[in-house]
């Protein structure tokens, strides 16, 4: 007998897109050989609604909603994204009231998607305990955005120029509750996940990533930063006030999977802090900068990016003038993150795949646009 | 745009190094930006990557000007660690030019050509994966391009592979 009896074959699997760890409609084909990857590709656009198109079609302010819709885990922060960009064309900036709520909101905002994501990565991972608790304070954020908005996920909560809606009766004292009782909540996760046997055995050393792959790919956010980069857009360019707080940059060294868990967990510990500075004072004046009724910025480019809670998101806008934008351009970080995926894959056995999926911490509304 | 001369040893190196391939080191509202030739793009890329510092490709994009002889721009957006700086480079492309592909200096511009591929349709030379990646693969047309309605869709695939009669 030759050896082809016992030859294998390249299989060829097709995960998604309803794939339930896929966070949406990911589809990925792997090529296998047995348990192993040898190749990913990533198939994307399920999700694309052509948001900078429409864009295109409507005035600065009607556009402001859309954004809340590309990563609608994080509206608040597409929001002020948005914004900026569009002050910035105007040469405008947000009065500091205005700048505080929004760094307030913001963070929470970004707590509320941290959360999220660790509930559904912990549920791919098999823990499905977590998902219940961290979205049992998503929750509260959550009322919190509706108290000062009237909307829970698509919050459409800045205006440019600054804010639309005062803040509510108990707004601080509500929001310094949640922080008191957030603390400790974190320390559960802690106990539930940290050093879970389970949960440390699935995590460590998967789907490395060195700082010179992240840097080559553009990777941003708690991914760069989980491979030992300390580069955090508040820091390096602060925006809406930042350099007032007092906040560190969590970092990890090896860049795996548990790594970006890590950081995440420190990084809302982080965001709390913020908070607390930030809520203790809020300065009094008006919330709305002077910017026109009818926003018609003079012609020119700009390119404004904020720290979102996935990474660098990025609005470029060309302005030729007239109301409508002549271009804009979303530069998602979930999109550039995305990439690192055949890379961290390659080798990983299938069940990993799903690990390295969750880490990435993707938002399919913001891959497709 | 009433865009400044952008003044700054930075600049100097580049007009230095580059010469005429270099059109215009400007700045807008506190952003630089450096205007080159097109066949130039990849090596100012290259230059800035190796010799000074631009180690991260931010972002990649085009506009579409359809009464301009060179109808597109297109945009690369890098930004240096070191330098904590972000800085465009700028080119205009006629119709049907090619631009050389930058994924031999940058892999993160691998699906951020293929996006402008898919939404523009401008080909990149030497791009190691040239397909669509928002759109289906058999799609016809591009919707980015000015010219391009908002209504406009490709009723045939829609027909074919979603089985109504439109997706309007």
């Amino acid at each position: 007998m030759t050896g082809t009896f016992l030859d294998t074959n390249e299989l060829v699997l097709n995960m998604g897109p309803q794939h339930p760890s896929t966070h949406g409609v990911l589809r990925v084909v792997l090529k296998l050989d047995g348990e192993r990857v040898l190749s990913s590709d990533c198939v994307i656009g399920y999700l694309h609604r052509g948001v900078e198109k429409i864009a295109e079609h409507r005035t600065y302010a009607m556009f402001a909603p859309y954004v809340d819709r590309m990563d609608y885990l994080s509206a608040v922060s597409n929001g002020l994204g948005y914004c900026l960009a569009v002050e910035k064309l105007l040469n405008v900036e947000a009065p500091p009231r205005a700048q505080a709520v929004r760094v307030i909101l913001v963070e929470l905002n970004r707590i509320a998607s941290h959360l999220f994501w660790l509930g559904t990565h912990a549920l791919d991972i098999g823990a499905m305990a977590p998902l219940f608790f961290t979205l049992r304070e998503r929750e509260e954020v959550l009322k919190i955005f509706e108290n000062y908005c009237g909307a829970r996920i698509t919050t459409h909560a800045f205006r440019i120029g600054g804010l639309y809606y005062e803040l509510y009766e108990g707004f601080e004292a509500e929001i310094s509750a949640f922080c008191e009782m957030f603390q400790g909540r974190l320390d559960e996760y802690e106990k539930l996940l940290t050093e879970n046997r389970i949960w440390v055995n699935r995590l460590k050393g998967v789907g490395i990533l060195t700082a010179e792959q992240c840097k080559d790919l553009g990777v941003t956010g708690p991914m760069l930063r989980a491979s030992g980069v300390k580069w955090d857009l508040r820091k390096a360019q602060p925006y809406s006030g930042y350099e007032q707080y007092d906040f560190d940059i969590p970092t990890r060294e090896t860049g795996d999977t548990y790594d970006r868990y890590l950081v995440r967990l420190e990084e809302m510990r982080q965001s709390v802090r913020i908070i607390q500075q930030a809520v203790k004072k809020i300065p009094a004046g008006p919330a709305m900068a002077k910017v026109p009724k009818v926003i018609k910025p003079p012609a020119g480019e700009v390119y404004v990016s904020i720290e979102a809670p996935k990474g660098e998101l990025g609005y470029f806008i060309v302005s030729d003038g007239t109301i409508h934008p002549y271009r804009i351009h979303v530069r998602p970080p979930s999109f550039v993150n995305l990439q690192a995926l055949s890379i961290m894959a390659k080798g990983a056995l299938v069940a990993d795949v799903v690990a390295i999926i969750g880490t990435i911490d993707i938002v399919l509304g913001e891959v497709d646009r | 745009m009433q865009a400044a001369v952008w003044e700054s040893t930075l600049a100097q190196e580049l007009t230095g190094h580059f010469g005429d391939r270099i059109l215009a080191c400007s700045s807008y509202l506190g952003q630089n930006f450096v205007e080159v030739r097109p066949e130039a793009a990849v090596s100012v890329l290259l230059y800035l990557k190796e010799k000074a510092g631009f180690d991260t490709i931010v972002d990649l994009t085009a506009v579409d000007y359809p009464k301009r002889e060179a109808r597109f721009d297109l945009i690369y957006v890098v930004y240096s660690h070191p330098r904590n700086e972000r800085l465009r480079i700028k080119m205009q492309i006629p119709e049907g030019f090619e631009p050389s592909t930058a994924v031999p200096v940058f892999s993160g511009a691998n699906w951020m050509e293929r996006e402008i591929f898919d939404l523009f349709g401008i080909r990149f030379a030497g791009h190691p994966d040239l397909r669509r990646i928002l759109l289906p693969d058999e799609w016809t047309g591009h919707p980015l391009r000015k010219d391009t309605s908002i209504l406009a869709m490709d009723q045939a695939w829609v027909q074919e592979h979603v089985g109504i009669e439109s997706g309007q």
